[in-house]
């Protein structure tokens, strides 16, 4: 097990030192910087000094080697715009985004699980079928269209529900958190909702799908013959059985949430760092960009590896300890 | 002795798309205390539904849309689901075919025997894990406390067909239905499970259905036959009788096509044709167009009667009647069974 672990690390940093080499780039090819960041009308003294200050003079190997040397002291960088290191800011937007992505994760798993179940279990029913072409649009549509909608229904036309921010946060081990107050619950609502509906239609779809597979398996007729009651079946028989897939495709999909919550962050002025991102893009804040991509792959590494854990918690047959290393 | 179950023109139907399939159709028998029937039938012929049926467990679109299943007196098709589910397990338990599937992947045999246990007994789990244990030794596993605590896969096929017979035995039921429990296991193993079965019953008193394709396994097992074709039961008798002189046609093909010792070398006879399509059946007894006694008056419905002593069937022209002096348990192939024309 630790054998398995330690070598997924190691995978993992090899995924990180090839991303970082893409990433860093990619990105200095995308423009320069100080044509943006300085006065118009400042003279080419002036532009010099500042490209200098930035370390842009220096020739892209030299650059990188400079960006390598410092990420292994921990630093990614300081942005061109704040001036502040880029770690720090994108830390500072990190809890928002978390917070977020994790409501709308359980949200997906709450709602989309029975509904999936119960369309799977039903597949004829006119519930069963209604769940059905409901998914359909939850992710055919597209995502900041669900949010404008949203947003004109329950801000603008019934008033029920702030349109956009985070409402009042409270402290929690050191960071700000919306969900223990009524105010903020109130703002996260709907944001959280517009970033769960497609992979709430996604596990419903999912979760139908294995269910009604598993309803044929021999083994559910045999608890059937055995007298347990449906209850039973569908909770422990069939439940166990479709977790297995639904876990694996929300582990991804929760990286790609926390990762690209963007259009969601942007429609609902959701404080998070995907509107960070796409703020420092505008800016050429390239110290940020570098440092959000990384920081994303180590999300991304980190929550693959969650999901394999968990895999062999739900399903006996892949169990780790067995892996002969 | 009034029988343990009793079934009369049980009919369970299918309704697909493309027409009404009568998977079951007209099936009666009747089985008392301790008693093992063997139901005899190739693929299709309607032996699994029919054991389905008796425990409400056609899935849709199937139904079961006539006849009466008695059960020690009760009337199973009216009952309703709650009363049908006390049944199951606890009273009439099933073993299917494929071990490799009826045990649920991902839950630990424990769990799945305890489940079993506390569905009808309201018991502890500490209660209810010892008798756990106790059905694993019965049906032979040794080591029942590890076993207990793995899961399906880390058995082999022959061991996971014991933890469901055990499964099958937990509640010492009055009857087990058997479908093809030894079909998927290979020659040793199926010996040992069909003795093991056979020794269980004798020993709490079970009765047995034994749905099988294979005769010959069930002819040393059986009391009693049921030898269906085409949804019906077609024949039903003592065992041993109906092996020595069978009365339709399709019993005696059935026979004939076991390999015996003393035709070694020789071609084995084989029942000419093709088993009927269940949605396009022929007019009048299914068999007519694969039989070499089939005249007129098989185009009417043949009905299951007595035509012998404890013996129906149901044929216009049973075999033996005519012709009660032949004993031999093989019909020579001049008498047209191999080579029916048709």
């Amino acid at each position: 097990m630790i054998v398995y672990i330690l070598r997924r690390i190691g995978q993992s940093l090899v995924a990180l030192a090839a991303m970082a080499i893409l990433v860093f780039i990619g990105v200095y090819a995308i423009g320069n910087p100080v044509d943006i960041l300085i006065n118009p009308e400042a003279n080419q003294a002036e532009i010099a000094a500042t490209t200098a200050r930035l370390g842009l003079d220096k020739p892209l190997w030299e650059q990188f080697a400079r960006f390598v040397a410092h990420l292994f002291q921990g630093d990614l960088g300081t942005s061109f715009v704040y001036g502040r290191p880029a770690t720090e800011i994108i830390l500072q937007r990190l809890p928002a985004t978390m917070e977020l992505a994790l409501t709308a994760l359980v949200l997906s798993l709450v709602i989309g699980v029975p509904l999936g179940v119960y369309a799977g279990l039903k597949p004829d029913s006119i519930g069963g079928r209604s769940v059905m072409a409901a998914s359909i649009l939850g992710f055919s549509l597209p995502n900041f269209w669900q949010g404008l909608l949203m947003i004109l229904i329950f801000a603008v036309l019934l008033g029920w529900l702030p349109a956009g921010g985070r409402g009042e946060t409270v402290e929690l081990l050191g960071i700000r958190v919306s969900f223990l107050t009524v105010d903020g619950l109130r703002h996260m609502i709907l944001p959280a909702l517009n970033l769960a509906l497609f992979k709430m239609s996604l596990v419903i779809r999912l979760t139908r799908a294995n269910t009604r597979e598993v309803c044929l398996q021999e083994y559910i007729k045999f608890a059937r013959a055995k007298g347990l009651s449906s209850t039973r079946i569908v909770l422990v028989h069939i439940l166990k059985n479709i977790m297995i897939p639904v876990v694996t495709i929300l582990g991804l999909e929760l990286g790609s949430m926390i990762a690209f919550a963007i259009v969601t962050e942007t429609v609902f002025a959701w404080p998070g760092m995907g509107k960070l991102l796409i703020d420092s893009i505008n800016l050429l804040d390239r110290p940020v960009i570098v440092a959000y991509l990384m920081l994303t792959v180590v999300i991304i590494v980190t929550i693959n590896l969650i999901v394999d854990l968990l895999y062999s918690a739900l399903d006996p047959r892949v169990r780790l300890s067995q892996v002969k290393s | 002795m009034t029988a343990l179950l009793s079934i009369k023109d049980l009919r369970t139907y299918f309704f697909t798309d493309d027409g009404v399939v009568k998977a079951v159709d007209g099936v009666s028998f009747s089985l008392a205390r301790g008693q093992i029937l063997g139901l005899v039938g190739e693929s299709g012929s309607g032996k699994s539904v029919t054991g389905f049926s008796l425990l409400g467990l056609v899935d849709p679109p199937g139904r079961v849309v006539g006849g009466s299943i008695r059960f020690d007196g009760k009337d199973l098709l009216t009952g309703g689901e709650p009363a049908l589910r006390a049944l199951r397990g606890k009273r009439i338990a099933m073993i299917f075919q494929d071990p490799m599937m009826t045990l649920n992947p991902v839950l630990r045999i424990d769990t799945q025997m305890i489940e079993t246990v506390l569905a009808h007994d309201n018991v502890s789990r500490t209660e209810a894990l010892k008798r756990a244990r106790d059905a694993l030794v019965m049906v032979g596993i040794s080591s029942p406390d590890e076993r207990l605590q793995s899961y399906p896969h880390q058995f082999s096929g022959g061991m996971r067909q014991r933890v469901a017979i055990a499964i099958a035995m937990l509640h010492k039921p009055d009857l087990i239905i058997a479908d093809e429990p030894t079909t998927a296991l290979d020659v040793t193993i199926q010996a040992q499970i069909l003795a093991e079965v056979q020794k269980l019953c004798a020993e709490t008193g079970t009765a047995l259905i034994w749905i099988t394709h294979d005769l010959a396994i069930v002819s040393g097992l059986a009391d009693r036959l049921a030898v269906m074709y085409a949804g019906r039961v077609v024949e039903e008798g003592e065992t041993a009788r109906v092996i020595e002189r069978p009365l339709h046609p399709y019993t005696k093909g059935l026979i004939a096509s076991v390999p015996q010792g003393k035709t070694r070398g020789a071609r084995l006879q084989q029942i000419s044709g093709m088993p009927p399509s269940l949605r396009n059946l022929p007019k009048g007894c299914a068999f007519r167009p694969r039989c070499s006694r089939a005249d007129e008056a098989c185009l009417e419905e043949p009905a299951l009667e007595e035509k012998l002593p404890d013996r129906k069937t149901r044929c216009f022209h049973p075999w033996s009647l005519d012709d009660a002096r032949d004993t031999r348990r093989q019909a020579p192939s001049k008498d047209g069974m191999a080579e029916t024309t048709t």
